[in-house]
């Protein structure tokens, strides 16, 4: 066991995989030489060479569409899009085609690769540094998105998202990569990709988080726990799509209250999505109504006013507690 | 010319005021093999392509099919048999000939109007039926393993070319790409990053852009102000030509060295095939709106098919009486495919959901149930 960041899981990730299976490549802006902005893919060129790691011309689009083309032909490419407000640019061809492979030619032709993107607020950045936008990726068919909340899940997820047949958005919580180390075993690890995972078991509510947000509604559960000595389930979402609706669903019957913390805008978002899903699944049981705190529907604000809108632990214990006391 | 990336590209410092001193001086060359009545015009340039009978028949046989099949694609969606689809008259050598420069292993990457192509690559004439009648069933045949789908969205497709091309490489297989688009295509930011991509991947690609001179109702000359397309290769420093694509043996000379060179690790080339869509953008489109009919007439005179006929009859390879069978041939082999194609079996319906993940998820499957639920009470099976 070794106690790592999630840049060093990542980087672990990608070093396992890599050894693991020579078909495996990576290719992004600045990732050979430079290790990545972040260093996730420090000393990869050193390890598997120049033509396993490939610094690309500056173009989100092309990086993405030739990864299509690699995958078509065997390879497993891991794609990085340098930060997740530039991802728009390979839009496109993510939806064009990279989602639609598989459909198109009725599983001739298909399209596993990984897209990484480091994504939302919280570290003082520039414009498009900050957004958290899964849901724009999570509405196309034929596209997994994925978004670790910690070192462990993060390495054994991207060792997932590379091995799986389809393409997986892979959204990396910028403010966590260095936020806090985690034990990680030695040996390879692989979690399921679809499937969230009950943190910590509990029988008076529900929390439901994912992502960077995970560690306010941690933080938030345990304050609660402690001040009120109510019994909490945090769930971490892990796959935003496709959606384990069971988990959630079986969850919110047990419990029967439900709150949900996203960083993204209020409206539209996978926090939309729970609710419908406890609408269709466990309806009956709720003892009062479901909970979002979220950003709001706003471009994501210059970083003077970042900490205001993202969502804080003591928004997260306020509507645990307004739930609870329904 | 050897360029120090520090300085000036050429000719130094240019004074302040100057500026328009900035070099724009190329050569573009344009290869022509046959004239317009099929007589050999490159003799002192090397004369016709090492093709033997069996290849130019191949090719011929490949183009008088696939205008066949577009009349008869015509004639189907004018009676409602099949849905809209983007005729390819008049474009046959620039599809056809490629392939058989083209080895099986060697993978085609196209858009949407290279059906003749697609049909010498090996696809079977009733499965193009079902493509252009809403079937994905019509996507992909035995043999086609390296033959990818039709590409609707203009350009997409060249950096997927780039990508399996640079795979190839890695993967040290001698097999190449070649990728077909328009002239419109080369307006996108897809055709610059791909062309970029390829360029310094130095990617086993071949570019082939049929320069068919209407973008639905856009006219080449308002697609870019570039005097050729083919003039764009120069500023990624790949090889660049123009060939007369109605000159099926000039596509197919331009495309075999293009092939060879990618093999031998020589990289990328762009090929621009100067050539003509006799017929509408695609059967929704009335193309009487944007152009006149001289100028199809024109165009219809320099006909790829009977050019190579006459080239074909001129060396002894081809007759009246062999037309004659070659026409009968067809017209047998287009109505078994019809009759083929609609006697086709009823596909599963729900088979889009099989191809969504390769790994079945619960929620997907709870869509499917409810799916197939519906479809059974709306079909009287309750």
């Amino acid at each position: 066991m070794s106690k790592l960041n999630m840049v060093q899981a990542i980087n672990l990730a990608l070093h396992e995989e890599m050894a693991r299976d020579q078909n495996v490549v990576c290719l992004g802006q600045d990732i050979g030489v430079d290790g990545g902005v972040f260093r996730v893919t420090e000393g990869l060129l050193a390890k598997f060479g120049a033509e396993r790691v490939l610094d690309t011309p500056l173009a989100e689009s092309g990086i993405l569409g030739s990864a299509i083309g690699m995958a078509i032909a065997g390879l497993r490419p891991v794609a990085e899009m340098q930060f997740s407000g530039f991802a728009y640019l390979m839009l496109g061809q993510l939806e064009g085609n990279a989602a639609r492979y598989r459909a198109r030619s009725q599983g001739r032709f298909t399209c596993p690769l990984v897209v990484r993107m480091p994504y939302g607020g919280g570290v003082r950045a520039l414009e498009h540094h900050s957004e958290s936008h899964e849901a724009t990726f999570a509405h196309v068919p034929g596209v997994k998105v994925v978004m670790p909340s910690a070192p462990g899940n993060a390495r054994a997820l991207l060792a997932a998202a590379i091995r799986d047949p389809d393409p997986v958005v892979f959204m990396e919580p910028k403010r966590s990569y260095r936020a806090f180390r985690e034990e990680v075993s030695d040996e390879p690890e692989v979690m399921e990709i679809g499937r969230a995972q009950v943190l910590r078991e509990g029988s008076d509510l529900t929390v439901i988080s994912w992502g960077a947000m995970m560690r306010p509604a941690l933080q938030a559960v345990g304050e609660i726990e402690e001040q009120r000595g109510a019994s909490l389930e945090l769930i971490d979402l892990l796959t935003i799509s496709p959606m384990d609706g069971e988990t959630i669903a079986a969850s919110v019957r047990k419990t029967g209250r439900c709150v949900i913390v996203q960083e993204a805008p209020f409206s539209l978002g996978p926090a939309s999505e729970i609710i419908a899903t406890i609408n269709d699944k466990a309806l009956l049981h709720l003892e009062a109504p479901v909970k979002r705190i979220t950003g709001y529907d706003l471009t994501v604000p210059y970083f003077s006013r970042e900490d205001m809108y993202l969502p804080s632990p003591g928004r997260v214990r306020r509507a645990i507690e307004e739930t609870l006391d329904f | 010319m050897s360029v120090d990336s520090a300085c000036p590209a050429a000719g130094g410092p240019i004074p302040p005021g100057r500026l328009e001193l900035a070099d724009h001086t190329f050569h573009i060359g344009h290869l022509q093999v046959l004239d317009e009545n099929g007589a050999l015009i490159a003799k002192d340039a090397g004369g016709a392509p090492d093709l033997n009978p069996d290849q130019l028949i191949r090719l011929y046989r490949g183009m008088v099919l696939a205008r066949a099949v577009d009349d008869r694609l015509l004639k189907l969606q004018r009676q409602g048999r099949i849905g809209t689809f983007a005729p390819a008259t008049g474009q046959e050598a620039v599809s056809c000939a490629p392939v058989v420069a083209m080895r099986p292993e060697d993978w085609f990457v196209g858009s949407f109007r290279e059906l003749g192509g697609r049909l010498l690559r090996g696809e079977p004439i009733d499965r193009s039926f079902l493509y252009y009648n809403g079937h994905e069933e019509g996507n992909t045949f035995d043999g086609g393993e390296r033959t990818l789908p039709v590409a609707v969205i203009i350009a997409c497709q060249m950096l997927h070319a780039v990508g399996i091309a640079y795979a190839m490489k890695l993967k040290g297989e001698d097999a190449a790409v070649v990728c077909f688009f328009g002239d419109g295509a080369t307006s996108e930011g897809d055709f610059h990053e791909a062309m970029n991509f390829a360029a310094v991947w130095q990617a086993p690609v071949v570019f082939v852009c049929a320069n068919n001179h209407w973008a639905i109702s856009l006219p080449r000359e308002k697609q870019t102000r570039s005097r050729t397309l083919a003039q764009k290769a120069i500023a990624y420093e790949m090889p660049g030509l123009q060939v007369d694509g109605n000159d099926a043996l000039a596509v197919y000379q331009a495309v075999h060295e293009a092939l060879a060179r990618a093999r031998a690790g020589g990289g990328p080339t762009f090929i621009e095939a100067v050539t003509y869509r006799l017929r509408m953008h695609t059967t929704a489109d009335d193309p009487k709106r944007y152009r006149t009919e001289e100028e199809v007439k024109a165009w219809e005179r320099r006909d790829p098919i009977p050019r190579l006929r006459k080239y074909l009859a001129a060396r002894g390879v081809w007759n009246d009486e062999m037309q004659v069978n070659l026409d009968e041939e067809i017209r047998k082999e287009i109505e078994e495919a019809v009759k083929k194609f609609e006697e086709a079996e009823d596909f599963k319906p729900d088979a889009p959901f099989d191809h969504v993940f390769g790994i079945p998820h619960p929620r997907l499957e709870e869509q499917r149930a409810d799916f197939l639920a519906n479809l059974s009470r709306e079909q009287g099976h309750e």
